[in-house]
C-alpha cells in the first residue's frame, strides 16, 4: 500500500475554484484566480513579512472562518477564501488612511507625479481612502544624503521596510537598516553615514521594490511626466547577464530606464544597468554621420560616397589582393541579426571566412 | 569546452544557481563583474549551499565563501588535477557517470596519478587539506554541485587547457545534463553569446556549423545562392600579425574599441595603423575609429530592433525606443545596404527578416520567433521547432554534440611572462562593478566619477610597504611594452606579489600598453590574467605635483 500523493490543492477564491501547488501562499491563490489584494510590504524575492496587513483576507477552513494575511499564509485544501468582504474592505481602508495620514499630499508623490502612480496611492485610489480622514501627524524630512543617485523622501516613507529588506536578503547588500522606533524610525546606513560611504552598492533595488514615492531615482525624478512617460521592454546594455529593462521616452526623447520585473532577471539590475544605461545614448560626443578621412584629418560625407567608397577599396583591394587580405570584425555589443548581416557579408560580400568577434577580449 | 562536450556556453540556467548543493566558483568576480549573478549565488549559500571560490584575489565573494582557494595565479590546471586525483583514488566519482557519458576516464586516472595534492599544493600554494576537503565536498554533492568560471580562466596562455580541467571535474561529478550543475562560463558582454551563435567566426557558420565540415558549406550555399570560401578564416590576434606583415590589407570593424580592449595597445595600434583601409563602425569616436579611413556613425542599442543572446543561452528581444540621432542608422540597416552595393541578393529588410532566415539555418534556433519572443518573454537554445520550449540546462540525455563527453589529459603550463628581478610583480586585470570594459558607456553616466574616479592600481600592504609608498600615491607601472601612471590603493584584496587594474579609463591610463601578447595556442584568447610588471615611484618636481 502506498499513499498517493498529493501534489496539487483544490482552493475557492471568491466562488472561482482553481488548483495550486502544495507551497502555494493564499496570495499566489489569490493570483492566480485573476483577483489581486495591496501588498505593501511584500516582495517576491524577498518574500512575505506580513506587516503591513492590507492583504488580510477571509478564509475558511473546514467550517472554520479566519482572517489572515494572504502573503505569509499557506493555502490548503479545500480552502475558500474571500477577498473583499465588506468588512475587509472597510478595514483595509482605514489602514490606507492611517497610512496616509504620515505622509504628505499624494498629488506631490514624486514617484506618482514623475513615473508612475505608486502602489499606496493606486491603493488609496481603489479603496477611496482620503488623506485628510486622520489629523496628519507631522511629517518627516528628506533625507539628507548628497548621493546622485537615490533620493529618500521620509514624508512618504510608510516604513514597510522593503527598502531594508531587498538590501539585506536579496542583495545582501547590508547597506541600510531601521533606526529607531515607531513613528521616529528612519532608514539610516550604520553610523548614519551617507551612502556614499557605506556598502551601497547603487544596485538601486530599494528604489523598484518601493511601494510609495519615498525613494526615487534622482537622476529622472523631476524631470518626466508620467502622463507623458512611455516605456519600451529591452534589455541591459552592459554584460552578459541580460537583465530586463524598460526605456523611458517622453514625446520621442529617451528620460532614463528601470528594471523590467517580468523578465527572467525579476526586476533585479546592478549599478550600470540601474543608473548608466542611457545617458551614453545621448551624449553630445555620438556620431552622427559617417566620416571619410582626408590628409589625416576626417571631413563630414554623405551615406553614399561613404559607402560607395568602402565598396570601391575594398572591391580593388580583393582584386589586388584576394579576398583573404581583408577582414572583418564583429561585435559582441550589438544585435544578434547584425552579427549574422556580417559573417554573410564577409563570406559572400567578400568571399573569406576572416570574420572574428571581440568575445576573446 | 566544446571540444569536450559540444558548444561553448553556460550548460545550466542562471537562476539554477540557486538551487545547488555546492558552487565551485573559480577565476570570477562575480559580485563586480556579473553582480545579478552573484545574489542568485548569495542566495544559494543562504539556503544552505556550500560556496568554494577559487581566485588569487580576495574578491568580495569570499564574504560568502565556505573556502577561499587563494591559488598562484596560473595555476588552475594542477589544482583541477588535483581534485580529480582525490576524486578517482579515493573512488569518489560519479562511477554510473563516467561509465556510461564519457570517453578517456582511464588515461586521465593515469594522467592525474602524479597530481597529489602535495604537489599541487606546492605549485597553487594553497594547503593540501584544503585541495582534499574540496574534492570531497565536490563529490558528495554530485549532481547538484555547478562550477562557474570568467575569465580568470579563459584569459590565460592555457585558457583551453583550464576550461578542459574545469570540465573533466564537471565529468568526474556527473554534473553535466542535470538541474543545479553544470560548468557554467558566465559571459563578459551583453551579446558575446550571440556573436557566437550568429556565426561571427573564422571557424563557424551560424549555429556552430563548422565551415570545414562535409554538408555544411553546400547547404548555406545553396540557401544564399553564393559560393563560399572553403577555408577556415583567421582570428582577431592572427589578422593583427599579418597586419604587420602586410598581408591583411583591410579591415571592417563593427562596434569594438580594439585599440583600448587588446592586449599590448602599441601593437594593437601598430597593427592598424599599417592596414591600408580601414572601416569602423561605431556609436562614438573610439580610439580605434580615430584610426579608421571611414568613420559609419551607428545607431546605439536604445535605437534598435533584434535580439542579444545572454549566458545562458536566452534570446532576448531589443527593441528602438527612439529614432536613431543625427543622421546615424543601425548596424542592421548600414550592413543590407553595403551588402547590396556589393552584388549581395536577398530578401531582407529588417531585423525580423534576418532573424527568420538565420533560424531557417541554424537548428538550434529553428522554433525561436518573434512572435514567441514578444508573448513568452526570452527562449533558451537549443530549441528545435515552434513547439519546443527551450533548454533550461543542455545535455540532459546525452552530450549535446551526440557524442560521449572526452576527459582531457592537460599538464600545468605556467603564463607565457614569467616575473624576473627587472620585472618583479606580476599584473592580473579584471573589471569593477560600476565601470565597464573601455569605459565608453560608464564613463558618459553622471555620478559614476564618484564611485570609482580614476585607475587605482590595487597593491598589497606587505608590497605597499617594501616600495615605500603610501595609499593614493601615484606611481609608473612599466612592462617590456609600455609604461602608464597611475594612483595606488593599498589593499589585502591583491596578495603579495600581485598588482590589480581594470581598463576602463582609457583617457588616463591606457592599463593594456602594459599587457602581454601571449595568447591561448587554440581558442586565440589573450593572457589579460597575468604580465610580468614593475613599480617605480614618481619622483615629485615640487611639492604640489598632482
Amino acid at each position: 500500500m502506498t499513499t498517493p500523493v498529493q501534489n496539487r490543492l483544490n482552493v475557492e477564491v471568491n466562488g472561482i475554484a482553481i488548483d495550486c501547488g502544495t507551497d502555494a501562499r493564499v496570495l499566489d491563490a489569490i493570483r492566480s484566480a485573476g483577483f489581486d489584494v495591496p501588498t505593501l510590504c511584500y516582495d517576491e524575492r524577498s518574500g512575505p513579512q506580513g506587516t503591513c496587513r492590507m492583504c488580510l483576507v477571509d478564509v475558511e477552513v473546514n467550517g472554520q472562518m479566519q482572517q489572515v494575511a494572504a502573503c505569509t499564509a499557506f493555502a490548503s485544501e479545500e480552502m475558500r477564501v474571500e477577498t473583499h468582504s465588506d468588512s475587509i474592505t472597510d478595514y483595509r481602508k482605514t489602514i490606507l488612511e492611517m497610512l496616509l495620514s504620515e505622509t504628505s499630499s499624494p498629488t506631490n508623490c514624486p514617484k506618482c507625479v514623475s513615473f508612475k502612480k505608486c502602489e499606496l496611492h493606486t491603493a488609496a485610489e481603489e479603496y477611496d481612502a482620503k488623506w485628510d480622514a486622520f489629523p496628519s501627524l507631522v511629517v518627516r524630512e528628506k533625507a539628507k544624503d548628497d548621493n546622485p543617485f537615490i533620493q529618500r523622501d521620509y514624508d512618504y516613507c510608510i516604513s514597510c521596510f522593503r527598502c531594508t529588506n531587498i538590501c539585506n536578503d536579496w542583495e545582501q547588500a547590508g547597506a541600510i537598516a531601521i533606526e529607531g522606533r515607531g513613528q521616529e524610525n528612519t532608514i539610516a546606513s550604520f553610523f548614519n553615514n551617507n551612502l556614499l560611504e557605506s556598502p551601497c552598492t547603487f544596485c538601486g533595488q530599494c528604489i523598484n521594490t518601493c511601494p510609495t514615492g519615498a525613494l526615487t531615482d534622482k537622476k529622472i525624478v523631476g524631470t518626466t511626466k508620467a502622463e507623458d512617460l512611455e516605456r519600451t521592454k529591452s534589455i541591459c546594455p552592459y554584460c552578459g547577464v541580460g537583465c530586463g529593462i524598460h526605456l523611458l521616452t517622453e514625446n520621442g526623447q529617451l528620460k532614463g530606464t528601470e528594471p523590467d520585473f517580468d523578465a527572467p532577471s525579476r526586476g533585479s539590475l546592478c549599478v550600470k544597468g540601474q543608473f548608466a544605461s542611457w545617458e551614453f545614448v545621448k551624449s553630445d560626443e555620438r556620431l552622427k554621420y559617417p566620416l571619410i578621412k582626408e590628409n589625416g584629418s576626417f571631413r563630414r560625407a554623405s551615406w553614399d560616397e561613404a559607402l560607395d567608397l568602402v565598396t570601391e577599396r575594398f572591391t580593388a583591394i580583393r582584386d589586388d589582393s584576394g579576398p583573404d587580405s581583408l577582414v572583418c570584425w564583429s561585435s559582441a555589443r550589438t544585435v544578434t541579426e547584425a552579427n549574422y548581416l556580417m559573417q554573410k557579408f564577409a563570406r559572400i560580400g567578400i568571399g573569406t571566412n576572416n570574420i572574428d568577434n571581440c568575445s576573446r577580449t | 569546452m566544446a571540444v569536450m562536450v559540444g558548444k561553448g556556453a553556460m550548460t545550466n540556467s542562471i537562476e539554477e544557481l540557486a538551487g545547488t548543493d555546492l558552487l565551485l566558483v573559480v577565476g570570477s568576480n562575480t559580485t563586480e563583474a556579473h553582480p545579478v549573478i552573484s545574489l542568485r549565488m548569495k542566495r544559494a549559500v543562504r539556503n544552505g549551499a556550500k560556496l568554494i571560490v577559487i581566485d588569487p584575489r580576495k574578491i568580495e565573494l569570499t564574504k560568502w565563501a565556505t573556502r577561499h582557494l587563494q591559488i598562484n595565479i596560473g595555476t588552475d590546471i594542477p589544482l583541477f588535477n588535483a581534485f580529480a586525483h582525490v576524486m578517482i583514488k579515493e573512488g569518489l566519482y560519479d562511477r554510473e557517470y563516467v561509465e556510461h557519458r564519457t570517453e578517456g576516464f582511464d588515461e586521465l586516472a593515469k594522467h592525474v596519478e602524479f597530481y597529489t595534492p602535495e604537489y599541487a599544493a606546492e605549485i597553487c600554494g594553497v594547503p593540501a587539506e584544503d585541495i582534499i576537503a574540496t574534492a570531497r565536498e565536490y563529490a558528495a554533492a554530485s549532481g547538484k554541485a555547478a562550477i562557474c568560471y570568467t575569465l580568470g580562466i579563459t584569459e590565460h596562455s592555457c585558457g583551453s587547457h583550464n576550461v578542459q580541467s574545469v570540465a573533466n571535474l564537471g565529468m568526474l561529478g556527473g554534473n553535466f545534463g542535470k538541474p543545479n550543475a553544470g560548468v557554467n562560463p558566465l559571459r563578459g558582454q551583453n551579446n558575446v553569446q550571440g556573436a557566437s551563435d550568429s556565426g561571427a567566426l573564422p571557424t563557424d557558420l551560424p549555429g556552430y556549423q563548422k565551415v570545414e565540415r562535409p554538408g555544411v558549406r553546400e547547404k548555406f550555399e545553396k540557401a544564399w545562392d553564393a559560393e563560399l570560401p572553403t577555408r577556415r578564416g583567421i582570428t582577431k590576434i592572427t589578422a593583427m600579425d599579418q597586419m604587420l606583415r602586410g598581408k591583411v590589407k583591410a579591415a571592417y570593424i563593427m562596434g569594438e574599441n580594439t585599440v583600448i580592449s587588446d592586449p599590448n595597445t602599441n601593437h594593437a595600434q601598430a597593427a592598424l595603423e599599417a592596414t591600408d583601409f580601414i572601416v569602423v563602425q561605431d556609436i562614438f569616436m573610439t580610439d580605434t575609429a580615430k584610426l579608421a579611413d571611414v568613420v559609419l556613425p551607428a545607431a546605439s542599442f536604445a535605437e534598435s530592433d533584434g535580439t542579444f543572446a545572454n549566458s545562458e543561452r536566452r534570446i532576448q528581444r531589443v527593441r528602438p525606443a527612439i529614432k536613431p540621432v543625427g543622421e546615424s542608422r543601425t548596424d542592421v540597416d548600414i550592413l543590407l545596404d553595403l551588402m547590396d552595393r556589393f552584388g549581395v541578393v536577398q530578401d531582407l529588410h529588417s531585423s525580423s527578416d534576418v532573424w527568420d532566415e538565420m533560424r531557417q539555418l541554424a537548428p538550434i534556433f529553428t522554433g525561436i520567433t518573434y512572435d514567441r519572443l514578444d508573448s513568452e518573454g526570452g527562449l533558451q537554445w537549443p530549441c528545435p521547432t515552434e513547439d519546443h520550449p527551450g533548454t533550461q540546462f543542455l545535455h540532459e540525455d546525452e552530450m549535446d554534440s551526440g557524442m560521449p563527453g572526452y576527459f582531457a589529459p592537460v599538464d600545468h603550463i605556467p603564463p607565457a611572462e614569467p616575473t624576473d628581478s627587472e620585472y618583479p610583480l606580476i599584473l592580473t586585470t579584471g573589471r569593477r562593478r560600476s565601470t565597464y570594459h573601455t569605459g565608453t558607456q560608464t564613463g558618459r553616466a553622471t555620478g559614476f566619477e564618484l564611485l570609482v574616479p580614476s585607475e587605482l592600481a590595487e597593491i598589497h600592504p606587505y608590497d605597499a610597504e617594501q616600495l615605500e609608498l603610501i595609499d593614493g600615491q601615484k606611481v609608473t607601472v612599466s612592462s617590456r611594452r609600455g609604461s602608464v601612471e597611475v594612483p595606488i590603493k593599498v589593499t589585502e584584496r591583491s596578495p603579495h606579489g600581485t598588482i590589480f587594474m581594470s581598463f576602463a579609463f582609457p583617457e588616463l591610463t591606457q592599463t593594456n600598453r602594459l599587457t602581454s601578447d601571449a595568447y591561448d595556442f587554440i581558442t586565440e584568447t589573450p593572457e589579460f590574467k597575468a604580465c610580468a610588471i614593475r613599480i617605480d615611484k614618481i619622483e615629485a618636481h615640487s611639492p604640489v605635483a598632482d
